[in-house]
């Protein structure tokens, strides 16, 4: 079974939510959603200053077997990005919750994660597919 | 129920991440498909391609049953061992397969066809057998391993014994021999040197150990892939099919057209095709951010065509693809990627030989 750290929160189409304090939150997307797309080879991220929604297309992963959009998985502004992953996509693979980071969030309102699913649901989530 | 091959079980103990290839559960990669990629590029690396169909043409007429069913002429092979690439066509000019034949002597060839193909490929083979005193003969019971790269002989002449290594010494590229109970060829489908060994079934196995432990890295259809689109090879039901020309597929190389009282199935569509024209496969690069994909759409000066394969390449860094266009395109066309017309270089279709980019 993959791994579902149970300190994030989760969103249905695969991203992580990680929270940093002060409002900001840090997202990726899950060592599932990293195994079914395989060696990523770009990543297209969003600008740091956007001001995101809930549902938005805001970056793009684009791997050997497909491009797949990433979702904002919270309201709120882009306040860093991880350009790393410029020269080295592969941390999406290789460390999907670590240096494998995509952006950060800081969101409007905090209490929006609250809703997002945590480990257990994600993990059955995934199991329905 | 999926077929599986000698070495299955070889594919799961090392953790593989199986699909399902045209009815057979075969390996996509191992962990990463870009680092089986380099492997092969740079060392060595090694595919099961034991779903792929073999089968042996013998008999008084075997030479002339082929002269009649390749678009290509068994007639140019002289040289015991020596391999040909051809397409087999249909009375349209169509592609029903492509294939490498191997000529032993003029009543004894073995044929490598598609597994995809194979039912199809058997039928068809039968069928224009008739007329002839030829024999078709499947071989079954053999396992095929693809060893390639720049390392791939020499690790695999390790595990070859004094009469192999003595039957492989100095052997060109696109010649296979039969040296004690391995059948051994120089060809392959990544662009770099290499073997494809055939081995019984029941030996694959310890086999395919033995070149694990020779330092060969196994590989997975994923990195064959890439490899031998980096190589500017066709895969048979993406860049030809049976409603495509042979001219429309970079494949105008393997139809010999001489003598003209040749006659070969097809070949009458085929010079009528030549006389209008045909579409032509050309290689297509974007050095910029994003991946060109099969299916897209391509638009020329000269009207639209479409991306036949695309993937990453893991050797260049950025994109290529191959793209069947209308003839006389110029230095450039736009493919349209997620809602935008993104213009991209033409070249030939060859990206990566040996290791090295021949862009």
């Amino acid at each position: 079974m993959s791994n579902i750290p149970t300190d994030l929160r989760y969103a249905a189409t695969h991203e992580w939510v990680r929270p940093e304090g002060d409002g900001v939150f840090t997202v990726g997307i899950s060592e599932h959603a990293q195994d079914l797309l395989g060696d990523m080879v770009f990543v297209e991220l969003p600008d740091v200053g956007d001001n995101v929604s809930t549902g938005d297309d805001i970056c793009v992963a684009e791997s050997v077997k497909a491009a797949s959009d990433v979702y904002a998985p919270i309201t709120g502004e882009v306040v860093e990005v991880n350009e790393d992953l410029e020269d080295s996509p592969e941390l999406v693979n290789s460390d999907p919750y670590g240096d494998g980071w995509l952006f950060k969030i800081k969101a409007d309102d905090a209490s929006e994660v609250e809703g997002l699913l945590d480990a257990e649901g994600y993990e059955s989530s995934i199991e329905e597919e | 129920m999926s077929n599986t091959t000698a070495l299955h079980a070889k594919h799961l103990e090392a953790g593989a991440k199986m699909v399902d290839f045209f009815g057979w559960d075969m390996p996509i990669n191992y962990g990463s498909q870009i680092e089986e990629h380099h492997a092969v590029r740079q060392d060595a690396g090694m595919f099961d391609v034991s779903h792929m169909t073999i089968v042996d043409a013998t008999g008084s007429q075997a030479k002339a049953y082929l002269q009649y069913l390749l678009a290509n002429d068994v007639a140019k092979l002289k040289d015991k061992g020596k391999a040909l690439y051809s397409g087999m066509l249909n009375e349209e000019g169509g592609v029903v397969d492509d294939l490498i034949v191997y000529h032993f002597d003029e009543t004894n060839y073995r044929l490598v066809v598609n597994s995809a193909t194979r039912e199809k490929d058997m039928n068809w083979l039968r069928s224009k057998a008739e007329g002839f005193d030829v024999t078709i003969t499947e071989r079954p019971e053999f396992a095929m391993i693809a060893v390639q790269g720049p390392n791939a002989k020499e690790k695999a002449a390790t595990l070859f014994s004094a009469a192999q290594k003595e039957a492989v010494a100095g052997m060109k590229p696109f010649f296979g021999v039969q040296a004690e109970d391995l059948f051994i060829a120089t060809t392959g489908y990544t662009g770099e040197a290499g073997y494809e060994i055939m081995v019984p079934a029941e030996q694959a196995a310890m086999f395919w150990q033995s070149l694990l432990d020779a330092g060969v890295k196994p590989c997975g259809l994923g990195a064959r892939d890439t490899l031998r689109l980096e190589a500017g090879m066709n895969l048979y039901g993406q860049d030809m099919d049976e409603t495509i020309s042979p001219l429309a597929a970079n494949m105008g190389w393997t139809i010999t057209w001489e003598p003209a009282d040749r006659d070969f199935v097809g070949r009458s569509a085929l010079e009528a095709q030549r006389e209008a024209g045909t579409h032509k496969l050309v290689g297509l690069v974007m050095t910029d951010k994003g991946v060109l994909r099969q299916g897209l759409k391509v638009k020329t000066d000269n009207g639209e065509g479409v991306i036949t394969s695309g993937t990453f390449s893991p050797t260049l860094g950025h994109s290529i693809a191959m793209a069947r266009v209308p003839a006389g395109v110029g230095e450039t066309v736009e493919v349209e990627m997620r809602k935008k017309w993104v213009t991209v270089k033409v070249v030939k279709p060859s990206f990566v030989r040996n290791g090295k980019s021949v862009l």
